[in-house]
C-alpha cells in the first residue's frame, strides 16, 4: 500500500519498490496487533487466503513463482500491484476485508494510529515525517498563531445574506 | 435485571436533533430522560491524538455498500466531532423536486420561513462570521484561485469562538479548548439545568406502544461497555408520554424499521430516501511556485503555502454555482476544507482508478501533503440510498472500534453522477488553472462515495407515499412519535446541513409541547434561546 525500501540485504517481504521507508518501517504490524482493534489472531488466516490469491493470480497470469517464499511474497512487485488492485475492486469478493488491511496500512503511515501522536512526532515517525506532519508545542498540543494571510482575497458573491449565508 | 421506568418526554440521540428539543420540554416543564448510545466526554478528553483508542472513541466509520459514512458517537452527537461550518440552505433546495417530479418538501417549509428559527440556533450557539484576517490559509489560497478564476468566494460562517480558537485543526477529536460550540456548551447543558437527565453509554432497540395507561411508547434499551461498545452490560426499558427520535440519519430508520412489527407498521418511507448531501471531495496537489507567481501569495519569506494542516478545517466556499436559474442536479457549492491523515488513503495519484490511491505515485504525493488543498462539493444528489434489514441490535454492526458495518446501499443515479462531473469541472475549472494545482475526486474504490452529512433516511413531506413524517416531524400514524435529526430533512442542502437540522429541530418544538401537553402534563413551550 505505501512501498519503502528493503530493512535488511534479502529482505524478501518488503518488495523495495520506492525510496524510503514505507507501512511496514511505519509499523502496519504493530497496529494490525494492537489489542485495541482485536483482529491480531485473525492475521495469519488472512495471511492464507492473500496467499491463495497470489497463486490464482500466478497460475492465470503464467508466473512461475519460487516454492521457497509464500506466493504473494513471491510475487513481482507490480504483479502484487496489480492483485492488490483486483482484491480492491468494488464486487471482488472479500472486498471490505481487504479494503479494512488497507486503510490500516495506509493509518500506520499516514498517522502513526497505534502511537500517541506527540511521541511519534518525538521518535521521528517515519510516515509523519515522510509527510510532513508538524510538530506541537511543548505541551504536546497544536496551536498555530500563524495561520492567515490576512487579507481579502476574493470578493464576496453579490447576492450573500446577512450573516453570510447564500441566499 | 430489567426494570421499566416512566418519565414525560424520552429523548433518542443528544446532537442537534435531541438536544434542541430536549432543552425546549425540560425548560417548559416536562420531565425529559435523554438515552445516548456513546460516552460522555468533556475537553479534557478531547486530545491531540491520531493514536486508535482516542477518537475512535466518539467518531464511527460507517461503511454501507457503495457509500461510507463518518458520524459522532458520543454525548452532543456530530456537534462534538464537526466541523461547524454552520450555513443556511439557498432558497431553492425548498424548492427541489427530485427525480419524482413532486414537490419534496412540506409546501409550508421555505427560506423564508425557516429564517427565523435559523435566527434563533444561530443565536444560541452562537455562530460567527469570519473575517478575511481570520480564515486559515487554505481558505485564503481556495478563495484567491476563485479570484482569479473570475469566481466569488465567501468566508464561512463558523460555529466557533474565535477569540478561543487556536487554529490547531484537531476539531474531529472534539475541541480541547471549548472554542467550537457544540451542543455540549448550549443546549445540552441548558436542558440539564432544567432538569433533563442523559445517560450515556444507552443504546436503543426498540419502540413499542406502552402497557401503563396514559404513556403512549415503551423504549428499550440496552447499555453499553465503555471500552467495547460491542457488549451489552446491562437492559432496561422506559415508558413515555412523548418520544423523540434523533438517533441520527444513519441510526434512526434502522430503530423504526425494528420497531415496526410491535408498532403495528410504520410508513413506507422509513429506511428509504437517503442522501448523503451530495458530498464529493477532492484533492488538489498544489504547485507551490504557482501560488507564488500566479497568486502572489507567501506566508511566511519564502514560503508561498505548505499550510494544508494548518487553521480551522473549514475557511471558504464559492457560491457562484448555487444558482436558482440553472436546472436542478446541476447546482452546487464547493468549499475548502481539511480532513485529517486518516482519509489520505483516498487521494487518487493517478488516473488509473484500480491502483490509482496506492502504491509508488501515491508515496510521491504524500511527500507533497503539506501542500494539498481540499475541497468538498455539496451537490444536488436523487436521495437513492435504501437501507435493508435491520441488523440484530443498534444501527449496524460494530466489528472494530469505530468501524461499522451498515445495511444502508447507495447507488448513485445518472441525475447524481451529473452533479459530481459538473462540481469536478468547477473545481478543476478553478484550481488547474495555468497549472496551479492538480486535482483528483477521492478513490471510489476503497468506500465508495464517502459523506459525512447523512440526510433524508425518515423523511417529512406532504405526501405519504414518499415522506414518512408530516410537516411537524411526526411519524406519520404514530401520535407523539416525533423525529427531529438530520433523517428529516427531505433531501440534499447543497451547503453543510447542522444549520439547517438545528432550525427544524427548533421549528418542530411548539408543536412537540403541544403534543405532550394534550397527554396532560404541564408544559409550555416559549423559553428564550439557551445562553
Ligand atoms: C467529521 C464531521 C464533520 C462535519 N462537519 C460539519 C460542518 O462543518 N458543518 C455542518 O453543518 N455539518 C457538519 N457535519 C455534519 C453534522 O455534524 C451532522 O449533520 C449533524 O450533527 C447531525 O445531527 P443529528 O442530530 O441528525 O445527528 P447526530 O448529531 O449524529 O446525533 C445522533 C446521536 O444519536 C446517537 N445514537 C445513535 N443510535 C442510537 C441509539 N440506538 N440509541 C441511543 N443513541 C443513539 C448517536 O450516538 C449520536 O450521538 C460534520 C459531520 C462529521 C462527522
Amino acid at each position: 500500500m505505501v512501498p519503502g525500501e528493503k530493512r535488511y540485504g534479502g529482505d524478501m517481504a518488503v518488495a523495495g519498490a520506492a525510496p524510503g521507508p514505507g507501512a511496514v518501517q511505519a509499523g502496519a504490524v504493530e497496529l494490525l496487533n494492537l489489542p485495541d482493534l482485536g483482529i491480531g489472531v485473525l492475521l495469519p488466516e488472512l495471511a492464507l487466503l492473500v496467499n491463495t490469491r497470489a497463486l490464482a493470480y500466478a497460475a492465470t497470469h503464467g508466473r512461475v513463482l519460487p516454492p521457497t517464499q509464500p506466493p504473494f511474497v513471491a510475487l513481482r512487485f507490480t504483479d502484487r500491484t496489480a492483485l492488490a488492485g483486483e482484491l480492491l475492486t468494488p464486487g471482488a469478493p472479500d472486498r471490505q476485508l481487504y479494503v479494512l488491511l488497507a486503510l490500516f496500512a495506509a493509518a500506520a503511515f499516514d498517522t502513526a494510529a497505534h502511537l500517541h501522536t506527540a511521541v511519534a512526532i518525538r521518535q521521528r515517525h517515519p510516515g509523519l515525517v515522510w509527510i510532513g506532519f508538524p510538530a506541537p508545542g511543548a505541551d504536546g498540543l497544536w496551536r498555530f498563531p500563524d495561520y492567515s494571510y490576512g487579507r481579502r482575497l476574493a470578493s464576496e458573491h453579490p447576492l450573500t445574506t446577512v450573516g453570510g449565508h447564500p441566499a | 435485571m430489567s426494570v421499566t421506568e416512566r418519565t414525560d418526554v424520552l429523548v433518542i440521540g443528544s446532537g442537534f436533533g435531541g438536544a434542541i428539543p430536549a432543552y425546549h420540554l425540560a425548560a417548559g416543564g416536562a420531565e425529559v430522560v435523554i438515552l445516548e448510545r456513546g460516552p460522555h466526554l468533556t475537553a479534557p478528553d478531547f486530545t491531540h491524538d491520531l493514536r486508535l483508542g482516542g477518537y475512535t472513541r466518539i467518531v464511527d466509520l460507517v461503511q454501507g455498500d457503495g457509500i461510507t459514512v463518518v458520524a459522532g458517537n458520543c454525548v452532543g452527537g456530530s456537534s462534538v466531532v464537526y466541523f461547524a461550518a454552520s450555513l443556511r440552505a439557498p432558497g431553492f433546495v425548498f424548492d427541489r423536486r427530485g427525480s419524482l417530479g413532486h414537490r419534496l418538501w412540506p409546501s409550508t417549509l421555505t427560506r423564508a420561513a425557516l429564517d427565523p428559527w435559523y435566527d434563533r440556533v444561530e443565536e444560541a450557539l452562537p455562530v460567527a462570521e469570519q473575517s478575511w484576517d481570520q480564515v486559515p490559509y487554505p481558505g485564503g489560497l481556495f478563495a484567491a484561485a476563485c479570484d482569479r478564476a473570475g469566481r466569488t468566494c465567501n468566508p464561512v460562517p463558523v460555529a466557533v469562538d474565535l477569540a478561543r480558537c487556536t487554529n490547531c485543526n484537531w476539531m474531529l477529536n472534539g475541541c480541547h479548548f471549548d472554542a467550537k460550540r457544540s451542543m455540549l456548551l448550549n443546549y445540552l447543558p441548558a436542558a440539564t439545568a432544567h432538569g433533563a437527565e442523559i445517560r450515556p453509554l444507552h443504546e436503543v432497540q426498540t419502540i413499542a406502544p406502552a402497557t401503563t395507561p396514559g404513556y403512549r411508547y415503551r423504549v428499550s434499551y440496552t447499555r453499553l461497555d465503555a471500552g467495547d461498545y460491542r457488549l451489552p452490560v446491562g437492559a432496561g426499558a422506559i415508558e413515555a408520554k412523548t418520544v423523540v427520535l434523533a438517533a441520527g440519519a444513519l441510526a434512526t430508520p434502522v430503530l423504526l424499521q425494528r420497531s415496526a412489527p410491535l408498532l403495528g407498521g410504520v410508513p413506507q418511507a422509513v429506511g428509504r430516501y437517503f442522501s448523503g448531501n451530495g458530498d464529493r471531495v477532492s484533492i488538489a496537489d498544489v504547485d507551490e511556485g504557482k501560488v507564488r507567481d500566479l497568486l502572489g501569495l507567501e506566508r511566511a519569506p519564502g514560503i508561498p503555502y505548505q499550510g494544508f494542516p494548518i487553521g480551522k478545517p473549514i475557511g471558504s466556499m464559492s457560491y457562484d454555482r448555487l444558482d436558482p436559474a440553472t436546472a436542478e442536479f446541476t447546482r452546487f457549492s464547493l468549499q475548502q476544507i481539511y480532513f485529517p491523515g486518516i482519509t489520505d488513503l483516498l487521494a487518487q495519484a493517478t488516473d488509473a482508478p484500480a491502483t490509482s490511491w496506492f502504491g509508488v505515485r501515491k508515496k510521491e504525493l504524500r511527500a507533497r501533503w503539506p501542500s494539498w488543498l481540499s475541497v468538498l462539493a455539496m451537490t444536488e444528489d436523487d436521495n437513492e440510498g435504501v437501507f435493508g434489514p435491520p441488523p440484530p441490535t443498534g444501527s449496524s454492526t460494530r466489528v472494530a472500534t469505530s468501524l461499522c458495518l451498515s445495511t444502508l446501499s447507495y447507488r448513485p443515479t445518472a441525475n447524481t453522477l451529473r452533479g459530481w462531473a459538473a462540481a469536478d469541472a468547477e473545481a478543476r475549472a478553478v484550481l488547474e488553472r495555468d497549472g496551479l494545482a492538480r486535482v483528483r475526486p477521492w478513490s471510489e474504490n476503497a468506500a465508495g462515495s464517502v459523506s459525512a452529512h447523512p440526510l433524508a433516511s425518515c423523511r417529512m413531506g406532504d405526501d405519504p407515499a414518499t415522506s414518512a413524517l408530516d410537516e411537524r416531524g411526526e411519524l406519520r400514524g404514530h401520535p407523539g412519535l416525533f423525529v427531529t435529526d438530520g433523517s428529516a430533512v427531505p433531501t440534499s442542502l447543497c451547503v453543510n446541513p447542522s444549520l439547517t437540522i438545528a432550525a427544524l429541530a427548533e421549528r418542530a418544538c411548539p408543536g412537540i409541547v403541544e403534543s405532550t401537553a394534550e397527554e396532560g402534563v404541564r408544559a409550555r413551550y416559549g423559553a428564550p434561546v439557551p445562553r
